[in-house]
């Protein structure tokens, strides 16, 4: 059932207001209205999403809201609407970004209460609120690329808020331009699907339209497109061999960090799979090759996330590691598994992002975890709630991580892809590990904050608590509507989302008892290690760092990735503009060109300026030679 | 007896181009303005008879605009010299040569 929903353009509405007032009067308004309005227009936003989704649930399954605001593109029989629609898929996806991100908006007033520029953080905040609305609530894909590109946009802004340090500022433009090959895949793969289409007479983006007749569409078609919109996931969404911008992008203010870089703006990309999910499973290849690059993106960031010192490159690299099984996912088939990690990854790593800033905060700015260490007696709130979203990242049962996590193993392993499960259930020790190792270097052992830092430790105010109370709860509960087959409600949230996503087809039913106790097992592994390590023996790790240097040199420099981008593709282009392009191109063809045609011009002229003599007489010659010419011709033409 | 018009009109032709080679070869800016009233009046010599020979008025009234013309023309013509010559103190069209690259 389909039902008009004009109110779906409030939820746009409010950050686009909250955007336009912000940039344009928010610096005259002073810091206690934006600190009002920035906020405000998010939990505006929010309390309409939720009368919009009240009113889907209480709709017979399978429906949506739709509302048309104007027609966009008219071109014979292909249209495009500015048309924005709700179903379950991108209910859910509204929820998490209007509610997780008014608590952050919130908890930034508390946040950037020292900064002068809040009046532009809080525009930019709302204009990124605003594109990632446009993003999930589009009802078609070229509608869905402006959100894309939008978010993209408010990251670049953001990531560079501080653009004073030009270190910020270039970490803000490595993040834009790796987005920008991702996006040029995302682009052509939106012309094939269009080809793949209009090639059966459909001239369509649209996802409903899409979905009906995507029986119609040349499997080769859509593998094609597949790996191209793939190919923009992995940019939006930092897998291999993208991801190198994120960790960079920690440079941003922190709430910035939970809010675009954990919990909305990088699972775009999952939620793209997921909403094209009847294009990907004509797609078989695609479906393995995204299943294959998730699973090896949540290794391979999981081992760097082992060493770093700093706490905030440790959340980014387990942000691509979770985001790495969300692809696994959605690439074994079991989407709604990938969209419930997505959901309970945005509540407990957001909060992971908001308890690193809270420390930073305590901290005045410490992002060093050697420099951090027996905190939790001084921050009590920020500790309680981050080792739950710990918990919770670490997959253990009753907390949210563990069964969106669990749901996506038992995908894979049920649809025989027993490497990839190997893969995820390795990195589920791994997870466990770091996570255990950044909560015990910093709220556990001895003190070695800085001297002229100690006396400065303060918990933070209630409005950045408060964000965090409530996300901590939401980090413990929010796996619970997803509980497992033939417990309580079991399965509700994927039964929820089968009328948009389908459902999972295991290949054979699996031992979910036995995958149970070999996940829960390693993550409880991971905790007893990190335990020892850090707690027990302290000496340990640098022990372990010290014999194994070769290999902890080679985690604790990301595997020399950026290194390696630099010497293969940055270089060689960098060479190619100064020395081939600049050097001899512009200097040889261009300025040839351009100076040549004006030499040819001035020494034409030289020439030709000589027959300008000056002398009446010569003129007068040439007047009389002509007229002698024309009345000869006039007079051979009477003759003859 | 009556003079051929061809005549008339071979002496209109040398008076014509007497005026041309006056215009081309001397440099004295004040003849070369004679010369070409002397062009003038050989194309009125050459309307006259030809009005004659075709019966109609029309050829003398063009002869009345011409020697109109040609008296404003020799007005503003005397005066740019008479300017010239303030100028540059000569009337030798070799010399006023400031009309080039």
């Amino acid at each position: 059932m389909t039902v008009s929903f004009p109110a779906l353009g409030l939820i746009l509405l409010f950050p686009a207001l909250g955007f336009v007032f912000n940039v344009f009067f928010g610096a005259r308004a002073g810091r206690n209205a934006v600190n009002v309005v920035g906020p405000l227009v998010l939990f505006s936003a929010f309390g309409i999403a939720t009368w919009a989704f009240v009113t889907l649930l209480m709709m017979p399954a399978g429906s949506a809201l739709r509302t048309t605001l104007w027609p966009w593109i008219e071109a014979g029989a292909f249209h495009v609407n500015v048309a924005l629609s709700l179903d379950a898929l991108s209910g859910v996806m509204v929820m998490v970004v209007t509610g997780v991100g008014a608590l952050i908006h919130l908890y930034s007033v508390g946040y950037m209460e020292h900064d002068d520029d809040y009046a532009r953080y809080f525009a930019y905040m709302n204009l990124f609120a605003f594109s990632m609305l446009v993003l999930v609530l589009a009802s078609n894909l070229l509608l869905m690329f402006v959100g894309w590109e939008g978010v993209g946009l408010c990251s670049y802004l953001l990531i560079g808020f501080w653009y004073q340090n030009p270190e910020y500022a270039y970490n803000g433009r490595k993040a834009f331009i790796t987005n920008r090959v991702g996006d040029a895949g995302f682009v052509l793969g939106i012309l094939t699907i269009l080809a793949a289409y209009g090639a059966r007479g459909i001239w369509t983006l649209n996802f409903t339209a899409m979905r009906t007749n995507a029986h119609l569409v040349a499997p080769a078609m859509a593998t094609a497109a597949c790996v191209l919109l793939f190919l923009g996931a992995t940019g939006k969404s930092a897998q291999i061999p993208l991801y190198v911008w994120l960790p960079d992008a920690m440079v941003g203010p922190t709430p910035v960090s939970a809010l675009i870089h954990a919990a909305t703006m990088v699972t775009a990309g999952v939620y793209m799979v997921a909403r094209l999910n009847f294009l990907f499973t004509m797609a078989p290849a695609a479906m393995e090759l995204v299943a294959t690059v998730g699973a090896v993106t949540a290794f391979f960031a999981a081992t760097i996330a082992l060493v770093q010192p700093d706490i905030k490159r440790v959340l980014a690299y387990s942000t691509i590691s979770q985001l790495g099984y969300m692809f696994l996912g959605v690439g074994v088939g079991a989407f709604s598994a990938g969209i419930f990690h997505l959901m309970t990854h945005a509540f407990f790593k957001g909060l992971l992002f908001l308890c690193a800033g809270s420390v930073m905060h305590a901290l005045g700015g410490e992002q060093d975890m050697n420099k951090m260490g027996g905190l939790w007696k001084k921050v009590p709130i920020t500790y309680a709630t981050m080792l739950t979203a710990s918990f919770a990242l670490a997959a253990l049962p009753p907390f949210s991580g563990f069964f969106s996590k669990d749901m996506i193993l038992e995908a894979a392993y049920a649809n025989n892809h027993f490497v990839l499960w190997l893969l995820g259930v390795a990195t589920a020790f791994l997870t466990s590990f770091y996570i255990f190792r950044l909560i015990f270097m910093t709220f556990h052992g001895e003190s070695r904050v800085e001297p002229d830092k100690q006396h400065h430790i303060h918990e933070s105010p209630p409005v950045m608590t408060i964000p965090l109370i409530v996300l901590g709860v939401l980090a413990l509960v929010g796996g619970w509507v997803g509980l497992p087959k033939g417990l309580l409600w079991g399965e509700a949230f994927s039964r929820f989302l089968a009328p948009v996503v389908g459902t999972f087809h295991p290949a054979f039913e699996p031992s979910v008892a036995m995958l149970t106790v070999v996940s829960v097992g390693l993550a409880l592994a991971g905790l007893a290690l990190a335990y020892l390590f850090y707690i027990v023996q302290p000496g340990l790790p640098a022990l372990l760092a010290y014999q194994a240097r070769s290999a902890y040199e080679v985690l604790l420099n990301k595997y020399y990735v950026d290194e390696f981008y630099n010497l293969v593709i940055f270089r060689p282009l960098f060479w190619i503009a100064t020395f081939a392009l600049s050097r001899v191109v512009d200097t040889f063809a261009i300025e040839g060109l351009v100076n040549g045609t004006g030499l040819t011009v001035e020494t034409g002229g030289e020439v030709a300026r000589r027959v300008e003599t000056g002398n009446v007489q010569q003129y007068a010659f040439v007047y009389v030679l002509g007229v002698v010419a024309i009345v000869a011709y006039y007079l051979y033409l009477v003759t003859h | 007896m009556t003079v051929p018009y061809s005549w008339v009109m071979a002496l209109s032709a040398a008076i014509f181009v007497i005026g041309v080679a006056g215009v081309l070869l001397r440099r004295n800016v004040l003849v070369m303005f004679m010369s070409i009233e002397l062009m003038l009046n050989a194309v009125n010599l050459g309307f006259v008879a030809l009005a004659r020979r075709l019966g109609t008025m029309d050829g003398q009234v063009i002869v009345f605009f011409v020697m109109t013309v040609a008296a404003a023309e020799a007005a503003v013509g005397l005066g740019i010299i008479i300017s010239m010559f303030r100028n540059r103190e000569t009337v030798n069209a070799d010399e006023l040569n400031l009309l080039k690259w």
